[in-house]
């Protein structure tokens, strides 16, 4: 199936009114030896057999619609009220482009306006763009305002942040000829352990990157760090879950500069991890350095009220070479998603998700926690997900789990080897109490099967 | 009308979304300490009926391809199919973590292998990466592919990346975030790389150009072949920037144009929703001997014969976001290949080029053209004419707005005046673009009979043309 309305007598007539005899004609300037080349390809499927086969496809996969999902670690299965997925099939939103054109675009210009205005409320921060593509990415190129705006060389991130979002800094910084510190992570007895992040921070460093709650889950004061890092000159990024915000003191009220995250628990679905939305939000002073897109607030000459891209001398379509990122489409529709998920929640809506996540996660773990054959490690104060060292391997564990319709948590050892036999899990406002008393019981029958107790 | 503010409709005590209570609730669970929490959140009070109220009148309020003809040069607003829509909501695609078992999540590994296998096929460029999340990460991408390339060749030195005037705007900040210096290459007046500007910026400084084919005035370069010699003749390598991939499908491959590396833009070319400004894909497809610096992981084949995440790339720039793509763009794009097949995607690039050339010939009659050749699938025209009364660009596209069409690209490429980037796609009859070079026609004889009208423009939308230079002056960024 194509979507071409036109048929052979309209392409006559509009090869007649070009003025050529052939379509053929039409290509001249294209190197004959290789035009028009054979395209080898799946042959075409009606729009009946097309269905037929992403259905197929579709069902060869295990799904957390019909299994008990246990899985975090920066994709979040939250329930996605029906009123957003609805509001998104709108299609004068999604088959629209970017809004460059303003007196026909009001609707994605103010919704973008009311996303901005709802992430500021919800970071605690002056400014907040129009998106980042992931949380990743916005980590990143929060780490390359920070040098901007400090004209310093030096990057300091928490071993604790997210591994892949480390990776991604990491690939952004190999051509900037700047180093990246990493504080080392490792296992204590029953508890994890980091090493001081302050005691790298000098007059070099541009900035500081944490997360809260941090990769394993866990919540610290950020006071001494903010503190120290500020006392040097440097800036403070801190990465957030916007659904833990719902509870947590904001990043901008522990004094952070830059406020960044993974918005995709803000009503979107997992998804097999995109399309994300990246949030980065910053104090009035980094505006300038701001990558990606800003609407504002203006009139028009007969005193009505719109909204407007603005500040675009920033951004690539004008600076070019000069300009703060390269960054031209990012997650604009993911954006309203999270601004209409934000609207149905409120205040009160959001502040329970989180209390319900924290209230079943630490059920969940007391739970685990009085199983022979797992050891759950101390981390402190955590947030929705906690490290369970498991005497049956975590691949195998989940394998077995999954024969029980549940999807365990995330095997830690191939990004922290000091945590080797851990797994982290999660727990949110999606998970019932049979479906967490049946987790323990399926982990309890498992290790008791496997010969038991570490 | 204009929609009021969701804070500006907000009363305390409203609710918009039920949650079920707790049912852990009667277990101990100690609560954070207070240092740790919040004391409030300030985010507005809103039922549902009006959250959903709210969100249609914004609609209304928004012009997308399922309103009209939406004609942005280098966009591709093609329609976007519905069965797509339907495929990436079904709960096996959207329901998955990335981190389940790959045995659990076989059907989207397929996808996304299959993908890239089309994708390479499609473009003559078999190593694929679907990692990054939009066109320009894809330009990141693939530079700084190669400049790892030239890295590991020891051939670090090569600090300089050439770029023609023409480029979009992307093309020169990409250069700069991966380290390069940025040499310009003028364009010829028949619209071509000039040849001679291409010999003298060029030099064994350069790691690459950045070169997009067509180009962004709509023309397939007359010296393609050249170039390509010129660039590898120097050791350096062609970057191709795909956005124009609409226009070469089933004309010509970009492997065998010369291109050693791309990006391509799913959200254009393979027909996935642009959603105000994204999700994307900006695909990365490059030749083989650059298959081991594309960002880990890619989709393979493991042993067993199943599906799985290959993370052995000898010289991978790395990873370039999190997990492994926009998946739900991904799905949209496999659907819109496996309908369409090999022979639907030749009748888009053909179909594509008539609609344009076409478009081209009715508006030639009062627009002037800046290059006398026929184009590819879109095309360059000028408000130059029109600025002897007085009406420019700007104007012209404002009036468009009123007579029901969204306006084509403008003021770009920067290296013609006044321009007007007009790209049609195929997914349009010849009589909506007949409609469209109607109204083209008696806006430009309204610029010379009544020019105030034009330059008055819109008069029939809900707002009119704001005040950008204030708003940029005293920026409000949240209410």
């Amino acid at each position: 199936m194509d979507f071409i309305p036109n048929t052979d007598a309209d392409r006559a007539e509009m090869l007649r009114a070009i003025g050529v005899d052939s379509f053929d004609e039409l290509l001249a300037a294209v190197p004959e030896g290789i035009r028009r080349p054979e395209l080898r390809l799946p042959p075409p499927l009606s729009e009946m057999e097309l269905a037929s086969e992403m259905r197929s496809l579709a069902e060869q996969n295990v799904d957390a619609l019909h299994n008990a999902c246990f899985l975090g670690a920066g994709s979040y299965n939250h329930y996605v009220p029906a009123a957003v997925s609805q509001l998104l099939l709108r299609s004068e939103f999604y088959t629209s482009y970017t809004p460059y054109q303003p007196e026909v675009s009001q609707g994605i210009l103010q919704a973008t306006f009311e996303f901005q205005s709802m992430i500021c409320a919800l970071t605690g921060m002056d400014v907040t763009n129009a998106s980042m593509y992931d949380g990743a990415t916005a980590v990143a190129e929060a780490a390359l305002m920070a040098m901007a705006a400090t004209g310093r060389c030096k990057v300091v991130v928490s071993g604790s942040v997210h591994p892949e979002y480390r990776a991604v800094l990491g690939t952004y910084m190999q051509s900037r000829g700047c180093p990246v510190f990493t504080t080392p992570v490792s296992r204590k007895g029953d508890r994890i352990v980091e090493e001081d992040i302050a005691a790298l921070v000098d007059e070099e460093t541009a900035c500081v990157i944490v997360q809260q709650p941090d990769f394993f889950g866990r919540v610290r004061d950020l006071t001494a760090i903010v503190e120290r890092v500020h006392a040097a000159g440097g800036l403070v990024i801190v990465s957030s879950d916007p659904i833990s915000l719902g509870m947590l003191r904001s990043p901008g009220a522990w004094g952070a500069d830059i406020a960044v995250g993974e918005g995709q628990g803000l009503g979107s679905p997992m998804g097999f991890g995109g399309p994300y939305l990246g949030l980065l939000a910053c104090r009035e002073k980094l505006i300038r350095q701001m990558p990606g897109r800003l609407v504002g607030q203006a009139f028009d000459a007969k005193g009505r009220r719109g909204f407007v891209l603005t500040l675009q001398a920033r951004e690539q379509h004008i600076r070019r070479e000069k300009a703060s990122s390269n960054i031209c489409t990012s997650e604009a529709l993911v954006a309203v998603g999270a601004a209409i998920y934000m609207a149905l929640m409120g205040p009160r809506g959001l502040a329970q998700v989180a209390q319900l996540c924290y209230e079943k996660a630490h059920y969940a773990r007391s739970r685990i926690a009085k199983l022979p054959g797992f050891r759950v490690l101390d981390t402190g104060p955590f947030f929705n997900e906690f490290v369970v060292e498991t005497s049956v391997p975590p691949m195998e564990l989940n394998r077995l789990l999954l024969e029980s319709g549940i999807i365990g948590g995330h095997d830690l050892s191939s990004d922290y080897p000091g945590l080797d036999g851990c797994a982290l899990l999660c727990v949110t406002e999606t998970n019932s109490r049979p479906q967490i008393d049946a987790l323990a019981e399926a982990m309890g029958d498992i290790a008791a099967a496997k010969g038991g107790a570490r | 009308m204009t929609e009021p503010l969701l804070s500006e409709i907000s009363r305390s005590g409203r609710l918009g979304h039920q949650l079920p209570e707790s049912d852990v609730r009667e277990e101990e669970v100690e609560g954070l300490p207070a240092a740790l929490l919040r004391d409030s959140l300030d985010l507005p009070e809103v039922s549902e009926n009006e959250v959903v109220r709210h969100f249609v009148h914004l609609s209304s309020l928004n012009y997308g391809v399922d309103t009209g003809f939406y004609p942005l040069g280098s966009c591709t607003m093609k329609y976007n199919p519905k069965v797509s829509e339907d495929a990436a909501r079904l709960a096996g695609f959207s329901a998955i973590h990335p981190y389940q078992p790959e045995d659990s999540v076989q059907g989207a590994l397929r996808l996304m292998y299959d993908l890239q296998t089309v994708l390479g096929e499609i473009s003559g460029l078999p190593a694929v990466s679907l990692q990054p999340a939009a066109g320009a990460h894809g330009e990141l991408t693939g530079v700084l592919m190669v400049r790892a390339y030239h890295e590991s060749r020891g051939a670090g030195h090569r600090k300089k990346l050439l770029i023609p005037d023409s480029a979009h705007g992307t093309n020169p900040a990409t250069a700069t975030m991966c380290g390069y210096t940025t040499v310009p290459v003028r364009s010829d007046s028949r619209g071509n790389v000039d040849l001679e500007s291409l010999k003298s910026a060029i030099d064994e400084g350069t790691a690459g150009l950045m070169l997009t084919m067509p180009n962004t005035l709509g023309l397939f370069d007359e010296h393609m072949e050249a170039i390509a010699e010129i660039v590898h003749g120097v050791g350096a390598l062609l970057y191709g920037d795909g956005a124009n991939l609409n226009a070469l499908l089933g004309v010509a491959k970009p492997g065998d144009l010369g291109f050693d590396v791309m990006h391509i833009n799913l959200h254009k070319t393979f027909a996935t929703p642009h959603g105000g400004g994204g999700p994307g894909a900006g695909v990365v497809a490059a030749k083989a001997f650059l298959a081991d610096y594309l960002p880990i992981p890619v989709v393979g084949m493991r042993a067993d014969g199943r599906y799985g995440l290959n993370y052995e790339l000898a010289h991978s720039i790395g990873r370039v976001r999190s997990f492994y793509g926009s998946f739900g763009v991904l799905v949209r794009a496999y659907c819109y290949i496996r309908g369409l097949g090999a022979d639907g995607l030749r009748k888009v690039g053909e179909n594509a080029i008539i609609n344009a050339n076409y478009l081209r010939s009715q508006l030639m009659q009062a627009f002037e053209l800046p290059y006398p050749r026929s184009c590819m699938h879109e095309f360059v025209v000028t408000g130059r004419r029109q600025k002897a009364s007085g009406v420019r660009t700007l104007d012209i596209a404002k009036r468009l707005i009123d007579r029901g069409f969204h306006p084509p690209t403008i003021y770009f490429p920067l290296i013609v005046e006044e321009a007007m980037m007009v790209e049609p796609t195929e997914t349009e009859t010849k009589e909506t673009l007949d409609a469209f070079a109607a109204v083209m026609l008696d806006i430009a004889r309204e610029a010379v009979e009544s020019p105030e009208i034009v330059k008055a423009a819109p008069t029939t939308t809900v707002i009119g043309r704001l005040d950008e230079v204030a708003a940029a002056r005293q920026p409000r960024l949240h209410w």
